[in-house]
């Protein structure tokens, strides 16, 4: 408790006595915010959840749900099979648990080829300006012009279906609102006071954007990206429904509801479990996107 | 002002040129994706188990022996006659296709925006005068919701309960088939085209179609459109003016709807016009669940087939449609908003 | 979600009060809901899909036919009788006289001829069903011809049994075409092709009204048709590519048929007393196809392997019930010259001994190809978990047909998962697909075949496959398939597994919907409703 109270008492201190000090203070301010929104804490109960079954897949499940029991199917949910059985006899909350992965991998992936691209495109065409930035951005409105499933389903169609293409497709298309964001952030950092003394210090273009600009685009991109996320689980979700994601007999949950969606009238359970799924998730990463955004970037509403 | 008369032809110009490029850009990825796909076109035609001396002959015929920048030029060339080529899965010129199944989708992206307005905007205003209260909490749940559900999964949920439980609903497709083909098509817009020709008959029975695809897409449009309300009616409320309208007594409702919200406008005309352009795109999950032969279905189709023709023709329509209604929603910003000229 | 039902119900309220959805058909239409986005053409000297196979089956009369009343015997349809030459190449036709296309234009001997010509010019994919005989672009003036006003005579230049050619001239392309309403249309030489593409000219039981791409097919009925007036005015197919919505559709009585139910679908609305099901054993079969290229796939004991090790019994039993029966040879049971015997089940043990002889005690790893529409998904999970057993490691890839007939066509694959429709009622149809590879080579491009696309080929089987294409005695011709089939049961890179068997479900106050064995054996003439 005593130790507690210092600590609480070091990060409130009116006056930080180090870099470290101040950075810490300003995390645990926004933390203090950001708890105190209790629509943002269910958010990022939900994600929390979500990577904890993921973590635990071997050990919550009974089964790698991918083996075929003919003998089993259909059956509906009761207590051996929670949510019942799928159209090959297999565990669907266990196909649920190890989809889980599948639904963290495409959206980590995604947001590891988005933000350094959507980031990279848009700082050097606003600190840049001029030519470039006409062109980095005409680039950027095509890809906005583009019908965006569309776009996905013709890269996924031309690299050959997989969970990896998909992710590719998926993020090429995603990347040019990040721009935006990022070019808008960076047009107004340009002339600050900051980067000026960086630049009169010798620091070359490429250190200032990735040393000074980046980091300072940094929060709004992740807000942004937190929102998108549901987009993007909807939409690998919905290029598994056109057969276009994973492959089976892989777990991924929009080719589960694509599957079993011809069941619906008679054996609910086999789309809905997994519909339900996609529910929660996208609507825990809004919920967590909303909240951030309040506690970072209060006046962009929303 | 002598000088304003050449700087804003060289705005407009520049407008212009950057538009081209990207129809340019568009078309030219477009062309670039169907030529690496490993969808066959040529067997979209003969079938697959045709002989190879079959297979040749229409493989000369689309010009696929030529190198693919021949080939693209070429298509620039037609399109810069009006000529959008003829579809391999439909046998039909696109610009037919195309005149066929985009009205389909602009009528369901039109009512479902229309819904997102009429419904969204309301209940943004409610959520934001009663912030922190139980309505505003309401509001924001449904619009996340509307906003996280698959849609197909969405879509099927509802065909099930509203069309086959409780049978309010027409079901899949535009129209009950033996309406089909009765009303002469002058706008493509079943129900505009039923009321021209006076079919009430028709009229009731496309409504009762359009009503659930509608809704499903409509719900998505409420969610954003509820959503960015809020959020933009309380950034207005905490405004200086409202306090000094409400000092002087001014009835709230004025306040709200006569003050503020007048405010709002001016941004939500850009939030609906993206809303709009993307419900244009057509949705090929709700179409393929709802039998709708709009955009979205056509193009998807075209694109398994690698019909490339009605690909690119479908992707320059909505790509028009985009840059359009965007540029729109700039001129509407500009003539509701002084500030920004 | 409360608020969003309200609303909703609150739309469906205003839809409602605003006249809402009616129930059930006109009587004097029948609307069926099918997937039809394979239909491309309407031509009968192009199409090859399944819906325009059945399409055109009821707008043209044929050469020969089978008719509705009877699926078993081959008759003359627009021949009234025929006359074969003792050596076997010639046959003449003698046309029923009094026949008038939808057109009002007479059905001359004249038309039957440049039907057939038309096509052998035209040289579509089908056209190879009459050209195998040696016909040309060049030859065939002369080998088909009027010989007068009421007989045609045709001329073969290959040795074919003329079972064959006479069953030949029941395919679509035999199909006989108003050649002065066509020709009226012709445009720059092209045989009226641009126009017969979408629009019809014959003179069978309908005649087509409207074709909308991805929506609808209307039919219109002809009066006059010479079995007499069908028994509806109109046919609709309306493009339902869901089969849930076809299945709504049917329940609530929007439509009269629904043509594309899954098995457990069916065993769905088998409780709804409005509703009929109707089975129909058809010629389509499923097998898996080992590319012979492949290291391991091509030894004869790892196919075989592959034979033992699938369980064909569970999944005919379970996702498949009723839709699907065990079938393992090439010809479908029920047609004359079948081998109905089935000689595999799964059994492990002999699979695995089969792997180690030849030198896969360890198994291996390969991919298996196949579409994405069901049931295929499935089959090909059940098989990766039966070559699992084997110590064989399947990995699945699903993909349109678009894109998956280019691999299987290029040899790209190790195992495709596919369906298989004879082209007509002759075994030689699949004889010749399944069984005669007479040039194995990469660049001999006979992609049609599936021997060839297996890269495998056999001197006894071409050997065999030729001889019943061409011997004349029934009884020798029938024996000699049987043993082609049990030929390839055992060696050869196919592992035939099931046949399907269609089911519709339809209103039960509609019936006389025919559907016979093969493809284009639909019939919508004898539909009436109550």
């Amino acid at each position: 408790m005593q130790a507690n109270l210092t600590l609480r008492g070091w990060l409130l201190a009116e006056v930080p006595e180090s870099k470290t000090q101040a950075r810490c203070q300003r995390l645990f301010i926004s933390w203090l915010e950001f708890k105190g929104n209790p629509v943002a804490v269910v958010g990022l109960l939900i994600i929390a959840s979500l990577v904890a079954i993921a973590v635990l897949a071997p050990w919550i499940t009974a089964s790698d749900a991918l083996e075929p029991d003919l003998a089993g199917r259909l059956q509906p949910p009761g207590s051996e099979h929670w949510f019942g059985t799928d159209e090959l006899g297999r565990d669907i909350r266990d196909r649920i648990i190890w989809g889980s992965r599948i639904t963290l991998y495409i959206v980590g992936l995604v947001s590891v080829i988005v933000v350094p691209i959507g980031l990279m495109i848009g700082i050097v065409a606003g600190y840049m300006g001029g030519w470039i930035d006409t062109v980095l951005m005409r680039l950027t409105d095509i890809f906005l012009a583009f019908p965006r499933l569309i776009l996905a389903m013709a890269l996924v169609a031309a690299l050959g279906p997989g969970l990896e293409n998909a992710v590719l497709a998926i993020a090429l298309t995603t990347w040019s609102p990040f721009a935006r964001i990022a070019r808008a952030e960076a047009l107004t950092l340009r002339n600050s006071d900051f980067i000026l003394a960086a630049r009169m210090q010798g620091v070359s273009t490429a250190g200032i954007l990735t040393r000074h600009v980046a980091p300072l685009c940094m929060s709004s991109v992740i807000v942004r990206l937190t929102l998108d996320m549901a987009g993007i689980i909807l939409t690998a979700a919905g290029l598994g429904f056109l057969g276009l994601g994973a492959q089976p007999p892989t777990p991924e949950w929009g080719a589960m509801i694509s599957l079993g969606r011809q069941y619906l009238i008679d054996q609910w359970w086999v789309p809905t479990m997994p519909g339900i799924a996609i529910l929660v998730v996208s609507l825990g990463f809004n919920l967590l996107g909303d909240g951030l955004r309040d506690v970072f970037d209060p006046k962009s509403g929303g | 002002m002598g000088l304003a008369l050449p700087s804003k032809l060289v705005k407009v110009s520049g407008v212009i040129a950057s538009l081209i490029l990207t129809f340019i850009g568009l078309t030219a990825i477009t062309f670039t994706i169907g030529r690496v796909m490993p969808a066959d076109p040529v067997l979209a035609i003969v079938g697959d188990r045709a002989s190879q001396e079959v297979y040749d002959q229409v493989f000369l015929q689309l010009g696929l022996d030529q190198p693919i920048y021949v080939q693209y030029l070429k298509y620039l060339g037609q399109l810069l006659q009006g000529d959008l080529g003829t579809s391999i899965m439909t046998a039909q010129p696109v610009a037919e296709d195309i005149l066929r199944f985009f009205p389909a989708t602009l009528e369901l992206a039109t009512v479902a925006t229309l819904l997102g307005i009429f419904v969204g905007i309301p209940m943004g205003v409610l959520a934001a005068v009663n912030q922190g209260r139980w309505p505003d909490h309401v509001v924001r749940i449904i619009g996340l919701i509307g906003y996280s559900a698959p849609i197909f999964w969405l879509g099927m949920i509802a065909l099930l309960i509203f069309y086959a439980n409780l049978g309010w609903v027409a079901g899949p497709g535009r129209l009950d088939v033996y309406y089909d083909s009765i009303v002469d098509p002058v706008t493509g817009i079943l129900i505009l085209d039923a009321a021209l020709a006076g079919e009430w008959d028709i009229f009731h029975n496309a409504i009762a179609h359009l009503i659930l695809p509608a809704s499903i897409l409509g719900t998505f449009a409420l969610a954003y459109i509820a959503r960015m309300t809020r959020s933009f009616m309380l950034d207005q409320l905490s405004q200086e003016y409202i306090l000094t309208a409400r000092v002087k007594g001014v009835p709230e409702w004025q306040v709200i709807w006569g003050h503020a919200f007048r405010n709002v406008l001016v941004q939500l005309i850009t939030i609906i016009g993206l809303t709009y352009a993307s419900l244009l795109e057509g949705s090929v999950l709700t179409e393929t669940i709802f039998s709708w032969p709009g955009i979205g279905l056509y193009i998807t189709n075209s694109l398994f087939n690698n019909d490339m023709n009605a690909v690119l023709g479908g992707t320059i329509v909505v790509g028009v449609c985009f840059v359009g209604i965007n540029m729109l929603s700039d001129l509407l910003y500009k003539l509701v908003d002084p500030r920004v000229r | 979600m409360k608020t969003i039902r309200l609303l909703l119900l609150s739309l469906a309220a205003a839809t409602l009060a605003l006249g809402g959805a009616q129930a059930a058909t006109p009587k004097n239409m029948f609307v069926q809901a099918k997937d039809i986005a394979d239909i491309i053409t309407m031509d009968p000297a192009e199409v090859f899909e399944l819906t325009t196979g059945e399409i055109i089956a009821n707008i043209y009369d044929r050469i020969m036919m089978f008719e509705p009343e009877d699926l078993q015997n081959l008759v003359g349809g627009v021949a009234e009788s025929y006359e074969v030459s003792k050596d076997g190449k010639t046959i003449t036709f003698k046309i029923r006289p009094g026949l008038k296309f939808h057109s009002g234009n007479p059905v001359r001997a004249a038309d039957v001829a440049w039907s057939l010509q038309r096509v052998v010019k035209l040289n579509k994919t089908p056209a190879f069903i009459i050209t195998q005989f040696g016909w040309t672009p060049d030859n065939v003036d002369s080998l088909v011809k009027a010989t007068d006003s009421s007989h045609v005579q045709i001329t073969i230049t290959e040795d074919f049994s003329p079972g064959l050619v006479l069953n030949a001239m029941s395919a679509g392309v035999a199909s006989v075409v108003d050649m002065k309403l066509v020709m009226s249309h012709e445009k720059e030489g092209d045989l009226g092709y641009d126009w017969l593409k979408s629009n019809s000219a014959g003179s069978g039981a309908f005649s087509l009204k409207t074709w909308k791409a991805n929506e609808i097919v209307t039919l219109e009925a002809n009066q006059d048709y010479r079995h007499g007036k069908p028994g509806v005015d109109r046919v609709i197919l309306r493009h339902v590519a869901e089969p849930s919505s076809q299945r709504l559709l049917l329940e609530k009585g929007d439509i009269d048929m629904a043509r594309n139910l899954t098995p457990d679908q069916i065993k769905g609305i088998m409780g709804n007393s409005d509703i009929a099901i109707d089975g129909h054993p058809k010629g389509t079969i499923v097998y898996m196809a080992a590319n012979a290229g492949h290291p391991a796939l091509g030894k004869e004991k790892v196919v075989q392997a592959l034979r033992w090790l699938v369980d064909y019994n569970s999944m005919a039993n379970s996702f498949l019930a009723g839709q699907f029966v065990v079938h393992q040879a090439f010809w479908p049971a029920g047609l004359w010259a079948s081998l109905e015997t089935i000689p595999y089940k799964q059994d492990i043990p002999k699979a695995r001994a089969l792997l180690a002889e030849a030198g896969y005690a360890d198994g291996f790893e390969l991919t298996i190809h196949t579409l994405t529409n069901s049931p295929f998904p499935e089959i090909a999970q059940a098989v990766q978990a039966n070559l699992a057993k084997g110590g064989i490691k399947a990995n699945i890839v699903t993909l349109e047909g678009k894109t998956l007939w280019p691999k299987y066509r290029a040899r790209e694959h190790d195992i495709i998962l596919a369906r298989w429709s004879p082209d007509y009622v002759d075994p030689h149809s699949n004889a010749d697909a399944f069984a005669h590879n007479p040039d194995n080579r990469l660049e001999a491009k006979l992609t049609g075949v599936l021997a060839w696309r297996n890269a495998w080929a056999d001197d006894a089987s071409n050997k065999l496959a030729v001889m019943a294409r061409n011997e004349l005695d029934l009884g020798k011709r029938k024996q000699q398939y049987l043993d082609l089939q049990a030929m390839l049961q055992k060696k050869g890179p196919f592992v035939i597994m099931f046949q399907q068997n269609e089911q519709v479900a339809r209103r039960k106050n509609l019936r006389g919907f025919v559907s016979g064995s093969n493809f284009d054996l639909v019939f919508y003439r004898n539909v009436t409703k109550q």
